[in-house]
């Protein structure tokens, strides 16, 4: 049988703040296509820390270093350019921040006006349309495109920056805790979303919530001071973790 | 001592602005009123006469009204291209550095310096390079005193604007550049947007100190009391003919200065009042 | 996306980086410039005598240059009138420029309050030269002439606003703790601000009057209409008086003198220059 090439790949990736402590350790994992991931662990693991590598945002502060190699599509990215990188690895941060200057319509543009690629008027009205009906804010903002995205709601804000990082057609999209600054409604729209959305992107999220990784995930990783302890099926990882830190934590003894 | 006679002295004490400012008010006023009445408000801001030849005195602020505004506007033109890379290496390319508080440090003693000294430093080595370069013949005049004055406002752009840019969240940052944007990008299309009315409102403040600066114009723009038709020929500023000619001035003459003393004082007091009520809106936002 | 658009975004991008290295570099060439030109060309007036002895006249000047010899003389005539004028200034608008600074920090939404916030910030933006005027009109004219009095009036109405708003900022960011802390131990008011908190806020008013101080020092303008200048030392505050910056100014105006000019611009750059460092420093170390 042929080996199929996983979309994502961490071989022995390390991320270190300081010469002496090392914020993740030698995490090996590969992602499978089209699933969602979910990355679990105490606050100071390590699990933002190695979502934030994989679009090389830690080459925008000097002191962090990546070592060990992720590779997407087979590719190692740490040795290509960032900007291309971060163009087919999207990213959703914590707190929903639309572009405060920019219209809803330019906020999910922002990214080909932030790359320089110019688009026709078709061609934006029809990219527009499609992102926000990937994330089901279409019939909601459809008729107030021109105003500005800060005046939508927290949640329907987090929608819009989804869609700005779909409009660019990622082949991953990571997502730091998305829904932690969200109300309960809200966090439930997203999560019936990116279930939808597993079709058409590979999506790895971060949260600390147990019950969301069990609702939307099909794999779960745990990360304990910086290791990856646990890598599996969730339903496998949640009903017969196979470490003693893992069953801590998910029994409430920890974190 | 009890709080009421606390209080008592403490307002006391902040009654002396309003005194102060009242005074000058009034002062400019009264002392100006000579010469509005004598050749009406509205006439004495559009003359270009001034000559002082005793019983046929005709006094004009229009000659010093568009020195100032082109000394101003020049300075503020060749001010940019210096407070704008200060502003971002500050406040966002070398953010927080070593570097970056020795740039700091420049600027702040940049602003230090006295502006006589500015003047003298203008007059003795920009002026004969401005006459090598054959740019204009006696040295002196509007340009070469925007030059010095640019130079003296880039500390108050540079660290207003820095501390607007050092304001944009980094959440906005990390999005654009999460986008695939390089730094010039989000610097272009994220931060200057951002951060655009409160760069806007310290250039408006700049321009409040321009329009007042004194001993540096007056040592360099040449002095002649004509409308300047290039930005090479020799004028004079609002604040410089007050200096050049307060002290030897009497009567009509003394008048009408203090009735420049007086619009110069209306024009700052506008800009810095458009300025502050600016950055308030862009701090809040 | 062609790896060509992507190489000529990053060259821009490093073009982007370099040109505001380069620009915000360049701005210290000024500073350079100036530090270097008063250095080399005020060096070697600098003496003892230079600091002793009050300006030569002008035929005196003249005679030393026929005879090929220094001018002889200095600025000691300056150094005093400005020590004078701004002791004088200091005096008054320290305390009346706390207090003020005290009163805004006191009634924050006050409507009077707001008012006087207000004012301060247009003082604080009238050009010198305007100030001169004003004190001329206030002082020289009921006087019946130029007075180092009329010039410490004019310094004194300049440091005013800065002194106030470093006061007032300072006395807000002290925490409220330490105010409630002094009111609950049952002191008034005025107990507390006196006791607790001025002298909690000294580091940072102090650094206050000593920028507001090195921002005066080099006025020219306004001292041009009311100490007008004088060429021999005097005490007597209701007379013309000189100040180191006037006397670079008549430097300037004079051909005989100009050889002077660089000396005292050297003495009067290293003066302010160093109170500005020295107040940076200060305002530093009290931070931590």
């Amino acid at each position: 049988m042929e080996s199929v090439t996983p979309i994502l790949e961490f071989k022995k990736t390390c991320v270190s703040y300081t010469k002496q402590t090392m914020a993740v350790k030698y995490v090996s994992a590969a992602i499978e296509r089209n699933t969602i991931t979910a990355i679990m662990g105490p606050s100071g693991c390590g699990k933002s820390t190695l979502l934030r590598a994989v679009n090389l945002m830690h080459n925008l502060y000097p002191n962090i270093r990546v070592d060990g190699e992720i590779l997407l599509n087979g590719e190692n990215i740490l040795a290509m350019e960032p900007i291309d990188v971060r163009r087919r690895v999207g990213m959703v941060f914590q707190r929903p921040a639309p572009f405060p200057t920019m219209s809803i319509y330019d906020n999910v543009l922002s990214g080909f006006v932030l790359n320089g690629i110019k688009l026709s008027k078709v061609e934006k009205d029809a990219t527009v349309e499609r992102c926000l009906r990937s994330v089901a804010l279409w019939d909601e903002v459809k008729d107030v495109l021109n105003k500005k995205g800060t005046f939508l709601s927290g949640g329907q804000q987090q929608r819009l920056c989804i869609a700005r990082a779909l409009a660019m057609k990622p082949d991953v999209l990571l997502m730091d805790e998305p829904t932690s600054a969200l109300d309960p409604i809200a966090t439930k729209h997203i999560e019936e979303l990116l279930l939808e959305l597993q079709k058409e992107v590979t999506i790895l999220i971060v949260t600390h919530n147990m019950g969301q990784a069990k609702r939307i995930s099909s794999k779960s990783m745990f990360m304990y001071l910086g290791e990856l302890v646990e890598y599996g099926d969730t339903e496998t990882v949640f009903s017969k973790p196979s470490d003693e830190r893992t069953k801590a934590y998910l029994t409430g003894k920890m974190g | 001592m009890n709080d009421k006679i606390y209080k008592v002295i403490l307002f006391i004490a902040a009654l002396i602005m309003p005194i102060v400012c009242g005074g000058v008010v009034y002062a400019l006023v009264t002392d100006a009123y000579e010469a509005f009445e004598h050749f009406g408000f509205f006439k004495f801001l559009t003359s270009s006469e001034w000559s002082y030849t005793e019983g046929a005195e005709q006094y004009g602020a229009l000659p010093f009204i568009t020195g100032t505004l082109m000394t101003t506007l020049l300075a503020l033109i060749f001010c940019i291209p210096f407070s704008l890379p200060v502003a971002l290496f500050v406040g966002e390319y070398f953010k927080g550095t070593r570097v970056a508080a020795v740039l700091s440090t420049v600027t702040d003693l940049l602003a230090g310096i006295p502006s006589i000294i500015y003047g003298l430093w203008g007059f003795y080595t920009l002026r004969p390079l401005i006459m090598a370069l054959n740019i204009s013949p006696q040295g002196s005049g509007v340009l070469t005193a925007s030059l010095v004055l640019a130079i003296m406002i880039v500390p108050y752009a540079a660290s207003l604007s820095a501390e607007f840019i050092k304001m944009v969240p980094n959440d906005l940052k990390e999005g654009a550049y999460s986008l695939g944007a390089t730094r010039a990008e989000v610097v272009r299309k994220v931060i200057f947007p951002v951060a655009g009315s409160g760069i806007f409102s310290s250039y408006i403040l700049a321009i409040g100190r321009a329009l007042g600066e004194t001993m540096t114009v007056t040592m360099l723009i040449g002095n002649t009391n004509n409308i300047p038709d290039s930005i090479t020929s020799t004028g004079n500023s609002m604040a410089s003919i007050i200096a050049n000619q307060f002290g030897e001035a009497d009567g009509l003459r003394l008048s009408s200065l203090i009735a420049i003393g007086f619009i110069l004082f209306l024009i700052t007091a506008l800009i810095n009042m458009i300025g502050k009520i600016m950055i308030k809106r862009a701090r809040i936002a | 996306m062609t790896k060509l658009k992507i190489k000529n975004r990053l060259a821009q991008d490093r073009l982007m980086l370099w040109s505001v290295c380069l620009f915000a570099a360049l701005t210290a060439v000024p500073l350079l410039a100036i530090l270097g030109e008063v250095l080399l060309r005020g060096y070697d007036q600098l003496s003892w005598s230079f600091f002793t002895e009050p300006t030569p006249t002008a035929y005196k000047a003249m005679k030393a240059i026929e005879a090929g010899a220094p001018i002889p003389g200095g600025i000691a005539n300056g150094i005093i009138g400005t020590m004078i004028m701004l002791g004088m200034a200091v005096v008054v608008a320290v305390p009346s420029g706390i207090l003020c600074g005290a009163y805004l920090a006191e009634n924050p939404k006050n409507r009077f309050a707001q008012v006087v916030s207000y004012l301060t910030d247009l003082l604080q933006g009238t050009p010198s030269v305007i100030i001169g005027i004003i004190t001329y009109i206030w002082v020289v004219v009921p006087m019946k002439g130029y007075s180092a009095i009329a010039g410490s009036v004019a310094l004194c109405i300049m440091m005013l606003p800065l002194i106030i708003r470093s006061t007032e900022e300072t006395l807000k960011i002290l925490p409220a703790s330490l105010k409630e802390a002094g009111l609950a131990l049952g002191g008034n008011k005025a107990r507390v601000m006196m006791k607790v908190q001025l002298p909690a806020a000294f580091g940072g008013i102090f650094t206050g009057v000593l920028l507001a101080i090195s921002r005066v020092i080099g006025e020219t303008a306004p001292l041009m209409f009311t100490a007008l200048g004088c060429s021999f030392i005097r005490f007597a505050v209701d007379k013309p008086i000189s100040a180191v910056p006037l006397l670079i100014w008549e430097f300037f105006n004079d051909p005989n003198l100009q050889e002077l000019i660089w000396g005292a611009s050297l003495f009067l750059l290293l003066f302010v220059l160093t109170l500005n460092l020295l107040s940076k420093y200060l305002a530093k170390k009290w931070n931590q």
